[in-house]
């Protein structure tokens, strides 16, 4: 049987988190994304150049909000982001850490923006992993921290989230100050995930330096429309429209625990099944659609879910 | 929609006098200015003033790859001139263009073919242009079965049913937009059609607005590319919206800026 071999005219772009000595930082290791020059996994028409990188959320609080089943993997480190941080690192082994500030959100304890740099400073000390630094998702209170992060991790080359098409000068500004790269959140419309790549280029920024975060729903939260929109982004950008021509981000692990279905525990949904299993299970097979869909950053909570995806990568890799 | 620039031709005064001075720094300064405002390609005319053709075909096409690596558009009707264009272009190259006469397919085709470039050929036969929507499609096909003759695949045979003027033909433009259409039915893969705009608004008034309208009927009617001035605004953004209509390009707000920015 003859294969029929696409061809597309263009590539996506490579995004390279964290920095070396001698790219300035101290990171032990940098994570390049991108590059594909085809869909997903068709090895036959061209291997991907790099491999889908995983990363780990940490908090600079105190979960309590979270399920057992996921706050058991971190026990003994919860509440001190530096040293979550460092166990992450030593003992699950992402590719990269992901540090999300939610305690500068006035719901969330209201901490001081100086704050968040000193965590930011600390947290680089206690891991020599690439990072990724996440705002609260409260505009005002993102935009006095944005500048003094950028500033605290100037150097490591880290990628700082997220800008969206209301609020991304201010990220825009202090990426291009301290040389980040830019996780860029549009809610499930490509219209808008390129409106917010054109606002922030046409800061001067540039377009190879930003990341895509389509901003993906969990499995069984209308995750199919997600793939489509992922889907199109990687057609478009495939054919030729650099505004479309980033990687793609997935923020998984945030997305599957907000379903109920991977945290309501056992004793009340008995036919459920075991928290335990289930909760990972369901973030790693919302992870392993969006790496059909075209991810190339993959961001998550649960240990196993990232493990499980770590050696589905390896089978599919290996075969593809 | 591959857009050919046309303003590289002697028959522009700024272009006739650099090819007489052979100013090769005014002629990649166009070059470079058509490019940025999102040509594809650069159409490279000597005009009628040269008194050597071919020579300065060979400048012309020098002056231009000494700045960029961009598709040349060899455009004159004598053979020899096209071939010394082709020689110093290296690859990367359209011939404009042949006509559907017999001897001319004879010795365009095996050119383009052997070259790999690509060829712009004219409904235009030993009778002329005919004036209608058959004539034109008819002649299209027996280009379409010469190309297949001589090894040129249909992807780089570019057909043009040439436009004339509205104020001296005005019943062509809507047989033009219907030939166009019938030319995407002859073959699989089809040929693709190409219209050089300017001609039809050639001694009118209202230039750009005549053929913005028309770009915009022909790109609907399925036209792959086209000749025209990319530094006119108004018809490149009638060009970009038209790619956003028919859902090739991504629409957001800002779509006209996000175009430009993609051709840098």
């Amino acid at each position: 049987m003859e294969t029929v071999i696409e061809k597309w005219p263009a590539a996506i772009n490579t995004v390279t988190i964290g920095a070396r000595e001698d790219g300035g930082g101290t990171r032990s290791s940098t994570v390049t994304i991108g590059g594909e020059t085809t869909l997903p996994f068709l090895a036959f028409e061209g291997a991907p150049p790099h491999r889908p990188a995983l990363a780990l959320d940490i908090l600079d609080y105190s979960p309590d909000d979270w399920p057992e089943t996921l706050r058991e993997p971190f026990r003994e480190a919860l509440g001190d982001p530096a040293e979550w941080a460092g166990l992450c690192q030593e003992k699950y082994r992402p590719d990269l850490i992901c540090l999300r500030l939610q305690s500068l959100h006035p719901d969330w304890g209201d901490t001081d923006p100086e704050r968040a740099a000193e965590t930011v400073r600390a947290v680089l000390a206690a891991t020599s992993l690439p990072l990724i630094i996440c705002g609260c998702d409260h505009p005002e209170k993102d935009n006095l921290a944005f500048p003094l992060c950028a500033a605290a991790a100037a150097g490591e080359n880290c990628l700082i989230g997220f800008a969206t098409e209301e609020n991304y000068k201010t990220l825009t500004a202090a990426c291009l100050a301290d040389n980040h790269a830019i996780w860029a959140q549009s809610p499930i419309d490509i219209n808008i995930a390129k409106q917010v790549n054109i606002l922030i280029s046409e800061m001067g920024f540039d377009p190879k330096r930003i990341v895509i975060d389509p901003n993906t729903g969990a499995l069984g939260y209308g995750i199919e429309y997600t793939y489509s929109i992922m889907e199109r982004i990687r057609l478009a950008a495939l054919d030729g429209d650099k505004m479309l021509a980033m990687p793609l981000l997935g923020d998984v692990g945030a997305d599957a625990w907000r379903a109920k279905e991977a945290k309501a525990a056992e004793k009340d949904f008995p036919e459920w099944g075991e928290e335990n299993l289930r909760g990972p299970l369901w973030e790693a097979a919302t992870a392993a659609l969006l790496l059909q869909a075209g991810a190339d950053l993959l961001i998550f909570r649960h240990p196993e879910a990232l493990r499980k995806i770590r050696d589905h990568l390896d089978n599919l890799l290996d075969i593809a | 929609m591959f857009l050919i620039s046309e303003r590289i031709n002697g028959m522009f005064t700024a272009v006739k006098k650099a090819i007489a001075a052979r100013d090769a720094a005014a002629i990649g300064e166009i070059a470079l200015r058509q490019l940025a405002a999102g040509a594809d390609a650069l159409d490279l005319n000597v005009g009628t003033a040269a008194a050597e053709p071919a020579e300065a075909m060979v400048w012309l096409v020098e002056s231009v790859r000494a700045v960029s690596a961009a598709t040349l558009c060899l455009d004159h009707p004598n053979i020899e001139v096209i071939r010394a264009g082709a020689e110093a272009a290296g690859d990367n190259f359209i011939i404009n263009s042949t006509t559907a006469r017999e001897e001319d397919l004879a010795k365009f085709l095996p050119l383009a073919a052997q070259t790999g470039a690509g060829l712009i050929a004219l409904t235009l036969d030993e009778k002329g242009v005919p004036n209608t929507v058959d004539g034109r499609v008819e002649i299209a096909a027996r280009i379409l079965i010469a190309a297949e003759g001589a090894g040129l695949p249909p992807d780089r045979l570019f057909i043009d049913p040439v436009t004339l003027p509205i104020n001296v033909a005005q019943d062509q433009p809507k047989k033009l937009l219907e030939a166009v259409s019938q030319f995407k039915l002859l073959s699989d893969p089809p040929p693709r059609a190409v219209i050089g705009l300017s001609n039809l608004a050639s001694g009118s008034s209202e230039k750009s607005l005549l053929t913005g309208a028309f770009l915009a009927m022909a790109m609907g009617a399925g036209l792959d590319a086209v000749i025209l001035d990319p530094e006119d605004r108004l018809l490149i953004d009638l060009l970009i919206t038209g790619e956003v209509l028919l859902n090739r390009t991504i629409y957001n707000r800002d779509y006209l800026k996000a175009w430009r920015a993609g051709k840098t």
